[in-house]
């Protein structure tokens, strides 16, 4: 009994972390829509939403009330216990990673996480992993052509992609000397992992960009060739689950990228008076607005050609990078 | 010790779906259950790196390429049922087998005085952020480049073979074309098809 007493505090700090984390993640990713759909509008010189309240500050909350409001179809020949199931298994990954994902620090070098678990950047690539389940069954589920084929195609480019980017990730473990998230933005106070590990970063943000399939590998739901991909089917609040999870996807993206190659919450040229939070979401805007600068600049790649590129272009590029890194630390390191 | 039971019940469970389950789908979503149930055991036995492979390695690799594959082949919808039944022939001999094979286990457990590593320090979970901890990536990794560095190569080798074997198996045996030579074929091939046919009206 004195183990659930002593336990219980615990339990309700990190549920009540979670539901915080939740609301921010959740505003931040209805915020990030509207943001990219102002972007894209002024890249392309039009106003972009501004209608629902002042400068379209409200328009989430007009989609948000479409989505719940409009009727939920489930085709006959779709699986329906799957295809009930899968845009869950898609929100579920891509919040989870928030469990562990920290935002800041405090003085005393306590990071501001809900877990800080020594397996950080593995715990993330785990979850990541897990993610791709949601798109496959959903395609396969939906028991119609395009989903099916978006699926695949989805999960081929995935795991294909999802090797460069772990050894994207090694290259700046083996810097750092650990795993577990704090430990890296620690070991970026005198620099930050982007100089040392620049070609590790590109590779990291190819890889990152193909993972959320986002433009241009977004060939998961290349509009003129699979109508939707594997959400075709689906429509309502169940497409709003899969939508919120590809932006939320985006989000981690960022928080990674920040975590591990742009120093994390540490200010850059000793601009220490600004607290770290700060600079954390600053970074990760940053990030944000890059991914939506690509997607308003680039076509998207021929399916053939994207897998040529992650198997012969960027497979080896991240190999000798590791490999790079390895003999440095090795002779001059630490 | 509540934790375990839960979670040996959610494993058990999954198990039985995945091998009863009529659509193999259905399997492969219940196979994944009880592999996330694994490596949550493995976290409650402080195992932290051995439970984030088991989900890197199993769940999403190994378990995603059977979906892969079921997705296409049948796409999905076959059930296990089609074809001759030999499952009850089968059935007896399997479980005898595995029966003694687990007795064995049981036995050897019961009798062998198992090296129990020195107990963690601090709680089961590990504490936060110390990397000696029992289970830690760098406890693991130790281990694995150092005690047990030649099963660890071997290993390796076998994985290569099986890789070289994939290539030599799948792989395409026409010598490489470049896109363009391959476009000029094509339009060749294509225009004495046509000649074939008895020219374009």
């Amino acid at each position: 009994m004195d183990a659930v007493m002593n336990a219980a505090p615990l339990w309700v700090v990190i549920l009540v972390k979670s539901a915080v984390l939740l609301l921010v993640v959740v505003t931040t990713f209805a915020y990030a829509m509207l943001f990219e759909r102002k972007i894209l509008a002024w890249m392309q010189l039009r106003p972009g939403p501004n209608r629902v309240g002042p400068w379209g500050l409200l328009q989430p909350a007009a989609d948000a009330a479409k989505l719940i409001l409009k009727e939920d179809l489930t085709p006959k020949t779709a699986d329906p216990l799957i295809y009930r199931l899968a845009p869950f298994i898609s929100l579920l990954t891509a919040f989870s990673v928030y469990a562990i994902i920290p935002f800041g620090a405090s003085a005393d070098g306590s990071a501001w996480a809900i877990g800080n678990v020594n397996a950080g950047i593995l715990f993330v690539m785990a979850i990541a992993s897990l993610g791709i389940y949601g798109i496959s069954l959903g395609g396969w589920a939906s028991g119609s052509k395009f989903p099916l084929l978006g699926s695949v195609r989805s999960t081929a480019q995935m795991i294909s992609y999802e090797l460069s980017m772990s050894l994207s990730f090694v290259g700046v473990l083996i810097l750092a000397g650990t795993t577990s998230l704090d430990g890296i933005v620690n070991a970026q106070q005198r620099w930050w992992f982007l100089l040392p590990q620049f070609v590790g970063f590109v590779i990291y943000v190819i890889t990152a960009v193909a993972e959320t399939n986002r433009t241009p590998f977004d060939l998961v739901e290349a509009e003129t060739e699979l109508v939707g991909g594997f959400h075709t089917e689906y429509s309502g609040l169940r497409f709003g689950l899969f939508f919120i999870a590809e932006y939320v996807n985006m989000l981690t993206v960022a928080c990674i990228a920040t975590l591990l190659f742009l120093g994390g919450w540490n200010a850059p040229f000793g601009l220490g008076m600004v607290p770290g939070i700060v600079w954390f979401i600053a970074k990760v805007a940053c990030f944000m607005f890059f991914y939506i600068w690509l997607r308003g600049t680039l076509p998207r790649f021929r399916y053939d050609r994207l897998m040529a590129f992650g198997w012969k272009v960027l497979l080896p590029i991240a190999t000798l990078n590791l490999i790079a890194t390895a003999v440095w630390v090795a002779y001059w390191g630490k | 010790m509540i934790a375990f039971w839960v979670i040996s019940i959610v494993m058990v469970a999954s198990a039985v779906a995945t091998v009863t389950a009529k659509k193999p789908v259905y399997s492969v979503v219940a196979l994944l259950l009880n592999f996330a149930a694994l490596a949550a055991l493995y976290i409650t036995l402080s195992a932290e790196f051995l439970a984030v492979m088991q989900i890197i390695v199993y769940s999403g690799a190994i378990l995603m390429l059977f979906l892969f594959v079921i997705a296409l082949l049948s796409s999905g919808v076959s059930s296990f049922n089609v074809g001759p039944d030999r499952m009850p022939k089968a059935a007896i001999p399997a479980a005898l087998v595995i029966a003694i094979a687990l007795g064995f286990v049981v036995y050897g457990l019961s009798n062998a005085s198992i090296a129990t590593p020195a107990a963690p320090s601090g709680s089961a979970l590990g504490p936060v952020g110390s990397a000696d901890v029992f289970g830690s990536v760098s406890d693991f990794g130790k281990a694995l480049f150092t005690t047990h560095l030649l099963p660890f190569e071997i290993t390796a080798l076998i994985l290569m073979v099986a890789v070289v074997g994939v290539v030599l198996l799948a792989g395409d045996k026409t010598p490489f074309v470049g896109t363009r030579e391959r476009a000029r074929e094509v339009r060749r091939e294509m225009r004495e098809a046509i000649l074939r046919e008895g020219g374009v009206q």
